[in-house]
């Protein structure tokens, strides 16, 4: 039932958005997330944008992994 | 190309890094406690990552993973399914679902069986297209399955809203919406199962924000993580779980920052808020459990399926002795179940779980079978 791998929004018409995941392209609901942009990546499920992913954040998860292994290492 | 990259979360040599810090944290729980520790993945999802990865093997000696009820699919009950089948039946009709409830096996039949039968049954992608369907065919009243959790009911709110907002008058849902609070309250009071940290669903947790959560460690002291879905997203949950453990802290952690907010969806839980209200709900081989599920309103009844027929169900009942509620309660493992990969497969399901993709016999069945 769900979708878990980001879409790009490509177009968007009023509370409808097209997005796009590997060459595919559907149309989604904005409602939930009405400050959806064109160009951003989302999270969609049942049909409807549930959040926008963030890259910032996306990047700093994996520094948060790096130090956690270091600082695992560092134990040894 | 422009799908975002998603492999950076598959990156080997960081994934083999985590595993060595897992289970050298592992090992650690396993020395003080004398037993392996019990992590449960409460998203099917998750259940199909795990085994996707190959992860259940890699932790064969350091780690029970345990799958929970997080498949809609799964935990809808006999009696839920049976009624959506004789709403089917009823003559002006038009049943949209998502495609994995058609072959759920119901006590006499299925929605794919009715839909052979000649019953009008469509498989949608979105509830948006339902209501393409009803402004289409103003002489035919058009049902929306409505199955899921936290994820799906503000979706399902929002086409509501739609409908008011371009007065379709013949779209109606059928809501046996879950919430996942309750019933992992109930899980964590079941002495058998002694759950030590629990890997929250990605999804869920991006509508209600990580605070919503907090519950988990302050009134169970079960320190859990909020994990994507990729396997790096999914070995960083279990590391800071692990880890928790092992310092004697309990907190939810957020290791799904790029989607998953401390306050969560505001436009979301407000759509709920405004459409849905709390009220007990049974789940499938588990039985009803006060203030878990969510139903329409009394204002807005007029949507709701169950008034448009007085519908009687034949006894429901679990006839062919299927295991699911079990699964569902991490009480038994798939492989546990006599059915399991003999009278039980994808291709001829006895219980749901081996019907949807997220269901965890369906999962097992597919990556972790030696053969
Ligand atoms: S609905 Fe979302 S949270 Fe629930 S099982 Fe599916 S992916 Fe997991
Ligand atoms: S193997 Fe089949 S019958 Fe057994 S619990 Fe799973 S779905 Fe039910």
């Amino acid at each position: 039932m769900c979708l878990a791998i980001p879409a790009k929004v490509i177009a968007i018409d009023g509370y409808l958005a097209e997005v796009e995941c590997f060459g595919n392209t559907r149309k989604v609901g904005l409602t939930l997330k009405p400050e959806t942009k064109i160009g951003d990546y989302v999270m969609v499920h049942a049909g409807f944008v549930i959040e926008i992913v963030d890259e910032k954040y996306a990047m700093e998860s994996q520094e948060l992994w790096k130090e956690m292994i270091k600082h695992e290492q560092h134990e040894d | 190309m422009s799908s975002m990259k998603t492999n950076v979360y598959r990156d080997p040599v960081l994934g083999k890094e985590l595993i060595q810090a897992i289970k050298k944290q592992a090992k650690i729980f396993q020395e003080k406690n004398g037993r392996k520790v019990n992590l449960m993945e409460v998203c099917g999802t998750h259940t199909v990552s795990v085994s996707k990865a190959g992860l259940r093997d890699v932790f064969r000696d350091d780690i029970e993973l345990i799958s929970g009820p997080g498949c809609p699919v799964c935990v809808t009950s006999h009696e839920d399914i049976d009624y959506m089948i004789e709403l089917a039946k009823q003559p002006e009709v038009i049943i949209c679902t998502f495609g994995d409830m058609m072959r759920v096996p119901g006590s006499h039949s299925s929605l794919a069986e009715e839909k052979a039968n000649g019953h009008d049954i469509r498989v949608l992608y979105s509830p948006l297209e339902a209501l393409d369907i009803a402004e289409e065919q103003p002489d035919k009243k058009v049902i929306f399955l409505a199955v899921g959790f936290e994820t799906t009911t503000p979706a399902i709110a929002a086409t509501i809203d739609m409908a008011e907002k371009r007065e379709i008058d013949n779209y109606y849902v059928f809501t046996v919406h879950k919430i996942c609070p309750p019933v992992v309250e109930l899980l964590f009071n079941d002495p058998k199962l002694k759950i030590d940290g629990l890997l929250l669903p990605g999804h869920v947790s991006a509508i209600v924000g990580r605070k919503a959560l907090d519950f988990i460690a302050t009134e169970f002291k079960v320190p859990s993580s909020i994990a994507g879905f990729e396997p790096l997203d999914v070995l960083a949950g279990m590391y800071d779980i692990i880890r928790m453990l092992n310092q004697g802290e309990a907190k939810v952690t957020n290791q799904y920052l790029r989607v998953v907010t401390e306050e969560g969806n505001k436009a979301a839980l407000d759509m709920i808020a405004k459409y849905f209200e709390a009220a007990s709900s049974n789940w499938r081989g588990i039985g009803s459990i006060e203030g878990s599920g969510l139903v329409l309103k009394p204002e807005y009844q007029k949507y709701d399926a169950r008034n448009l027929y007085d519908i009687t169900i034949p006894e429901s009942s679990n006839t062919r002795g299927c295991r699911c509620g079990e699964v569902l309660s991490g009480h038994i493992k798939p492989t546990d179940c006599g059915h399991f990969g003999r009278s039980c497969t994808p291709v001829s399901p006895v219980g749901p779980c081996m019907v949807s993709y997220e269901g965890t016999c369906a999962t097992y069945f597919k990556y972790e079978r030696k053969v």
